[in-house]
């Protein structure tokens, strides 16, 4: 267990140093100067040099990217160009947002894609299979964006449920903050909740077919029960995978939905923050990505070995 | 020569009706990057601080003219060259602290000292001296006359703004307008609050929230499902007509200082003759790319100057649509066979759809374009620094602002002596009738070199709630000001 540790955390350091220095080179070769982008047509030559001056971006690039990884190695992750505010205060306003949405979301995709894929695998090949079938194949086709403007007009506009937009801040309240993310966070949920049924529902039909399976029917249990007792936790490795792909890519990737209810998240910053030339916040946010996407793929690998004894021995 | 104005001005027109207890909450597109107007372009801080937060020495009114603001009357001397500003008495900032002419003398020293970062250094570089005479009076001296002096101190770049709180300007306004900052919740709103010390009449909102939603069907929603009770710039022009047909809502149509132009590089050939460019001006319908890519909402321009400005001359006449003689130009250029030009477009919507426009119309007349599409960042450094462009898309969005022209390494690259002379001239003289010819001398002058495609004027257009009054309809310089926005019962 401990040499499958050791050799885990080896390899996520290995890939955050590789991913920092893949960002900063590929920020560094995009054109555009800071300074030139905040100042506007009207600045002057000097006023521009005078502000690249007050930002720093007068030194070498090896200087830069040594005192970025240095600062950040602290949790020092700079100073904004363009908000002059610290980059980690920064991102944590807006992990308050995007964590909540993307723990949310996946809150809702699990409760809908468990019990939707146990009834399609139980139901194998009547009604209710192909039902779950036919709904998931039109979850997976549509994108979330248009569930969002979908959503947005039947209960904002018309129903005037929720608001169309925007964060009113965890503190007004944990009710209005969730009532908030409640929209966003169905829009998002729909199309990973039909994938993750029909992984389901496969992992489910593949296990169904297991030798063990039969024993326990034979053994008296019911249909139900064998697949809840034996069926679900053998079923649940390829679900785990798939689970935790998702959470990385809904944190990563709600950068549209955040756009369309105009929520403060992540991805409106590093969106914002690169049409502005805002380097330094585009460089820690996809860092930070990197490692919530490295990070889970860790947890998922640890999760593996939890609920099946055989990784620990062969990883 | 002396000139005096006292506060009755525009600014309190609007409160015929006493004030009720009240919010607003008012969308604009942009969040600004930081709340400090006198150190970085952005139009966004101009939109939640001008005239709300901060104000300077003058101030724009609706119609574009300059009114009194910080200073309640001036005195210029025969000469031209010395300004006596009188300031207004009793002036808090928000901190408590007295505004007088030491703050004045602050703040314009910082706009143009030598390590200033303010994106207009130039309002201030004619400014010699700034001279505290006692607390109530300050003195500005002139190194030679400059007839835009009192129309460059009304820009929210020369805000005055105090010592004591300036090194947390950007995030932490301290300004002595009609509203105080509240709080900044990044990515989604500022809030502000009435200022109960204020010298000149109160506001009648209670506070005022400003919200950021910069896509346009977000807008559209936020607007329609009631989260909002106005929105200054609306940018879905195509969703207006749903606006104007609900009787919960009004659209404000109005005027910016937005000269939308078909940029044109006039060094690079085959643009540097001038056949070539009035080809280009031919072979340009104006109506076309106004309904396509501004749904109809524009009024078109024969030269760079605001329509609404008083010494605007329509020289559409100029460069009317006629591809026939755009064909005989090119032939006559000897581009008979065709042409290719590069196209580079910014971001906004009216550049990319209306490159569109202009690209299919171009082709009429045998000249090929080759579209890039640019991020604004890029567009600053290949279009507007390296100048590797032949023709482009751009509002130029500062008032009064031919003076560009004037200016041969500007990124149109138009050097015509002649014009230089005008404005060289314009700085030197301040009597209004002289002004207005030399003015329109140079919009002539800039039309008929046909030194840019001019397209149309962008509009301002703002929806609200029916109940809203007071919201400006046009935008003489980048503002929302609620210092006269009320609701009326």
């Amino acid at each position: 267990m401990l040499r499958f540790l050791a050799q885990r955390v080896g390899s996520l350091i290995g890939s955050l140093l590789v991913a920092s220095l893949v960002i900063f080179l590929v920020i560094e070769v995009v054109p555009g100067d800071p300074a030139a982008v905040m100042l506007g047509v009207n600045a002057r030559p000097d006023t521009i040099a005078a502000l690249r001056a007050e930002l720093g971006l007068d030194g070498s690039a090896v200087s830069r990217y040594l005192s970025w990884v240095a600062g950040m190695l602290q949790g020092d992750f700079g100073v904004s160009y363009t908000y002059r505010t610290p980059v980690a205060e920064m991102i944590a306003d807006r992990l308050w947002v995007s964590v909540p949405l993307a723990l949310y979301a996946l809150c809702l995709t699990v409760a809908i894609a468990i019990p939707a894929g146990l009834l399609a695998a139980s139901r194998r090949g009547r009604m209710g299979d192909y039902g779950v079938i036919g709904v998931t194949q039109i979850g997976i086709a549509v994108p979330n964006f248009w569930f969002a403007m979908i959503l947005i007009l039947i209960f904002a506009i018309n129903l005037r449920w929720f608001s169309a937009g925007g964060f009113p801040g965890w503190d007004e309240g944990i009710g209005a903050g969730l009532r908030a993310l409640t929209l966003p966070a169905i829009a998002l949920a729909l199309p990973q909740a039909a994938i993750l049924t029909r992984v389901m529902r496969s992992a489910l039909v593949d296990v169904l077919g297991e030798d063990f399976m039969r024993t326990a029917r034979a053994k008296g249990l019911s249909q139900s029960a064998a697949i809840w007792r034996h069926g679900l936790r053998n079923g649940l490795i390829p679900v785990l995978t798939i689970i935790g792909l998702q959470f990385a890519f809904l944190l990563a990737g709600g950068i549209i939905i955040e756009q369309v209810f105009a929520l403060p998240g992540l991805g409106r910053l590093i969106f914002q923050a690169i049409s502005q030339r805002d380097l330094i916040v585009v460089e820690s946010v996809v860092m930070l990505l990197v490692f919530a996407v490295i990070l889970t793929n860790f947890l998922v690998d640890l999760a593996y070995a939890v609920v099946d004894p055989r990784l620990r021995k062969h990883p | 020569m002396t000139r005096g104005f006292f506060a009755c001005s525009a600014v309190t027109l609007f409160f015929s009706v006493p004030a009720l207890a009240s919010k607003l909450t008012i969308a604009v597109q942009l969040e600004p990057p930081h709340l400090d107007p006198t150190s970085a372009a952005a139009g966004a801080i101009d939109d939640v601080t001008y005239a709300n937060i901060f104000e300077s020495l003058t101030r724009f009114a609706e119609d574009g003219t300059i009114v009194p603001s910080l200073a309640e009357s001036w005195d210029v001397s025969e000469d031209g060259l010395t300004y006596r500003f009188n300031l207004r008495e009793g002036v808090t900032f928000h901190d408590g602290t007295s505004m007088d002419a030491e703050d004045v003398k602050f703040s314009l020293d910082r706009a143009r000292g030598d390590d200033s970062t303010n994106a207009q250094k130039g309002l201030f570089a004619g400014i010699a001296a700034v001279n505290v005479i006692d607390p109530r009076t300050v003195e500005v001296t002139l190194s030679e006359t400059d007839g835009n002096f009192l129309f460059n101190m009304a820009w929210g770049d020369a805000a005055i703004v105090a010592p004591e709180s300036i090194d947390t300007i950007k995030t932490n306004p301290v300004g002595t307008g009609a509203f105080k900052f509240s709080e900044w919740v990044q990515g989604d709103r500022v809030e502000l609050v009435r200022n109960e010390d204020y010298w000149g009449e109160p506001a009648a909102l209670e506070a005022a929230t400003f919200r950021f939603i910069s896509d346009p069907t977000a807008a559209f929603s936020a607007m329609m499902a009631g989260d909002l009770d106005a929105f200054a710039a609306f940018p879905a022009p195509e969703n207006l007509i749903q606006f104007e047909a609900d009787e919960r809502y009004k659209v404000l149509i109005g005027s910016t200082e937005g000269e939308t132009v078909l940029s044109t590089n006039n060094k690079k050939p085959p643009l540097d003759d001038i056949r070539v460019r009035q080809a280009i001006a031919h072979a340009i319908n104006r109506q076309e790319i106004i309904d396509g890519a501004q749904f109809g909402y524009g009024t078109p321009i024969g030269t760079h100057f605001a329509p609404h400005n008083p010494a605007y001359l329509d020289l559409t006449g100029n460069s009317p649509h006629d591809p026939e003689k755009a064909r005989a130009l090119l032939a006559e250029a000897g581009h008979g066979d065709g042409l290719t030009l590069s196209l580079k477009l910014p971001p906004p919507s009216y550049a990319r759809r209306g490159g569109e426009i202009i690209a299919a119309q171009l082709r009429e007349v045998g000249i090929d374009t080759e579209i890039t599409n640019l991020e604004w960042a890029q567009w600053l450094e290949e279009v507007f620094r390296s100048k590797d462009y032949d023709l482009s898309i751009v509002a130029h969005t500062e008032p009064m602002d031919i003076g560009i022209y004037a200016n041969p390494d500007y990124y149109f690259q138009y050097d015509n002596p002649r014009l230089q002379e005008v404005m060289s001239t314009l700085r030197g003289t301040t009597d209004p009738d002289r002004r207005r010819d030399l003015l329109q001398q140079a919009q002539t002058i800039v039309s008929e070199d046909y030194v840019n495609g001019f397209l149309f004027q962008q509009p301002r257009l703002t929806v609200a709630k029916k109940g809203v009054q007071g919201l400006w309809a046009n935008a003489p310089t980048q503002a929302v000001d609620l210092t006269g926005v009320s609701w009326s019962d």
